[in-house]
């Protein structure tokens, strides 16, 4: 690692997610006190599989060339590196491409010659079968098992890059990291640990830093500033009325975190347990303490995403107390009249594990499902999703169509003659929701080495027009 | 007193696609410590809440952040078929009524 006699690295969490909103005015003061770089994560798999299956991001287009616009503006002015990590919520070449489109047009528009380093990090299927061939391809902990049939249904595998590929953008002098899956923390460790700063702190500061805001005792609109030291950092929210303290930022750590002190990176672990965070004034907090351990061997995370099938929905609900007495049996009813149907439908064209009904019943369990410990409740009013899941479109459109009889008429034992059980929301009363998906893979790769994961070219946004491909 | 009167939030969220998490912060060392020293909290006693098995709950006392956490696996996974909650953001209610000594 190389050493330099730097003192300080001082950086910018501009957003916790591109496409938010940055706050100018608290961009502009943090970038009065020259910052080394900007960075900020635009994905995240909390949105859900959808934008990793569809190839779409789940923030808006205008949205994110207003931030984009504002951090390449502020980089290109100071003469310092933006770093965007997970570009359009997924990271897989669709969304890093289309982010790359939207920065082409903020360069145009704003008369801007930038040097980008764009790296991809979608992986290639027989490269992934291989890994598994040669038993690199490893399960966490909890993990859908995963096969060969795994790859091929999948839609897009990305794996998640370190600082390595970042760094390898920053020495190659880029004005923009545009980078696919990233870790969120190394988007900000990858420059102070290039320059020699411990890991542990670095890797600490980016893990607080990358959610934005959100380390501050109330979130709101504003910047996080870092000032990363060879013995400690210093975290310090810029925007009116944000404040950290040594609770607010110890606590950020749990945010979204199964552990918190041990967190996995490619390269190893970082381990809070013996971080100290202390008061520096009224607003900021200095950290310290914290350690990484480097792991043997390179592991880099896998996201997935299959197609689980096409859906159609029925949402309604039920305010008869009888059927609310009897809701299971009820439902039990109304099930097998639908499958029935299906039979009659489809014949033999469609076997009973190829489609889906799914009942969600608000105002009993429909939050908590089977983690719901209250069944003693007698509700007065039940909301009710159906939902159908079949392998087009065209069928899960049908079963919904099927559905509404047995939903309207199933007959309960309270009631002698024609009754109607259940209060349709809509008409028609079914939704069609196109494509759904799952996550496939909770896995980490064991590559044959840190780069063959992910491809890096640098082109040039706005003037003049170059493109190259970096070697490994 | 009920576990909500002690704490300042308590929340649940999705740690990855594959689980669950929960925190229960408090705004004051001497509450935080009260519930500690109390020993309701534990893997145990959440696995009989939320009708899972014990050996897959972690659960940790963070001292310096004033919190406990507890983790679970997901028992759908994030999204999956039958999961009514994305972001897993609504299933901390059962906590709060945990009775305090």
């Amino acid at each position: 690692m190389k050493e330099d006699h730097t003192e300080e690295i001082r950086f910018v969490s501009a957003i916790g997610a591109v496409g938010g909103g940055i706050h100018e005015e608290s961009l502009d003061e943090a970038m009065a006190q020259e910052p080394h770089f900007i960075a900020a994560d635009a994905g995240t798999t909390d949105a859900g599989p959808y934008s990793l299956g569809s190839g779409l991001s789940a923030f808006p287009r205008e949205m994110i060339k207003q931030d984009l616009a504002l951090m390449l503006r502020a980089g290109k002015r100071a003469g310092v590196p933006v770093l965007v990590g997970s570009a359009g919520t997924a990271g897989g070449d669709a969304h890093v491409d289309w982010t790359l489109d939207i920065a082409r047009e903020v360069a145009k528009e704003n008369d801007l010659s930038i040097r980008t380093a764009v790296i991809h990090s979608e992986q290639d299927k027989s490269y992934l079968k291989q890994l598994l061939r040669e038993n690199r391809i490893r399960p966490l902990d909890p993990a859908p098992p995963v096969d060969a049939r795994t790859i091929d249904r999948s839609i897009r595998v990305v794996g998640m890059m370190g600082v390595e590929p970042l760094q390898r953008a920053l020495e190659g002098g880029a004005d923009f990291v545009l980078a696919g899956r990233c870790s969120d923390s190394a988007l900000f460790a990858a420059l102070p640990i290039l320059r020699g700063f411990p890991e542990g702190l670095a890797w600490h500061a980016g893990k607080i830093s990358e959610c934005g805001t959100m380390a501050a005792e109330t979130m709101g609109k504003g910047v996080l500033f870092g000032t990363v030291r060879r013995d400690h950092f210093v975290i310090r929210p810029i925007g009116p009325g944000l404040k950290c303290t040594p609770q607010s930022v110890a606590a950020h750590s749990l945010y979204e975190n199964a552990d918190p002190y041990l967190h996995q990176e490619s390269s190893g672990t970082l381990d809070l347990s013996k971080s100290t965070y202390e008061k520096v004034d009224d607003i900021s907090v200095r950290i310290a303490g914290s350690a990484f351990i480097p792991r043997e061997t390179y592991s880099v995370k896998l996201e997935g995403a299959e197609l689980v099938g096409y859906q159609s929905l029925i949402v309604g609900g039920i305010r008869d107390r009888f059927v609310i007495k009897h809701l299971d049996s009820w439902l039990a009813g109304v099930r097998e009249r639908i499958e029935a149907g299906v039979t009659k439908t489809f014949a033999k064209t469609l076997s009973k594990n190829e489609y889906h009904l799914t009942f969600h019943i608000y105002g009993r369990d429909g939050v908590m499902g089977g983690m719901e410990p209250d069944h003693t409740t007698i509700p007065k009013e039940i909301g009710l999703v159906l939902e159908a899941t079949a392998p087009t479109q065209e069928i899960a459109t049908t079963i919904a169509l099927l559905s509404r009889q047995p939903l309207l008429h199933n007959p309960v034992a309270e009631w002698k003659g024609a009754v109607t059980t259940f209060a349709c929301l809509h008409n028609p009363a079914h939704i069609d929701r196109g494509p759904v998906y799952r996550f496939n893979f909770h896995h980490v790769a064991l590559p044959h080495n840190k780069e063959e994961m992910f491809r890096m070219k640098f082109v040039n946004l706005g003037n003049p027009v170059y493109e190259t491909s970096a070697t490994h | 007193m009920k576990l909500v009167q002690l704490t300042n939030l308590i929340r649940s969220k999705n740690a990855g696609p594959f689980s669950l998490t929960f925190d229960i912060m408090f705004p004051d060392e001497q509450s935080y410590i009260r519930v500690k020293r109390s020993g309701v909290l534990s893997a145990a006693s959440f696995a009989e809440l939320y009708r899972c098995r014990p050996e897959t709950v972690r659960f940790f006392e963070c001292d310096n952040a004033l919190a406990f956490k507890f983790s679970i696996p997901r028992p759908i996974f994030q999204g999956d078929l039958g999961d009514g909650d994305l972001h897993g953001g609504q299933q901390f209610m059962p906590l709060l009524d945990i009775e305090i000594p």
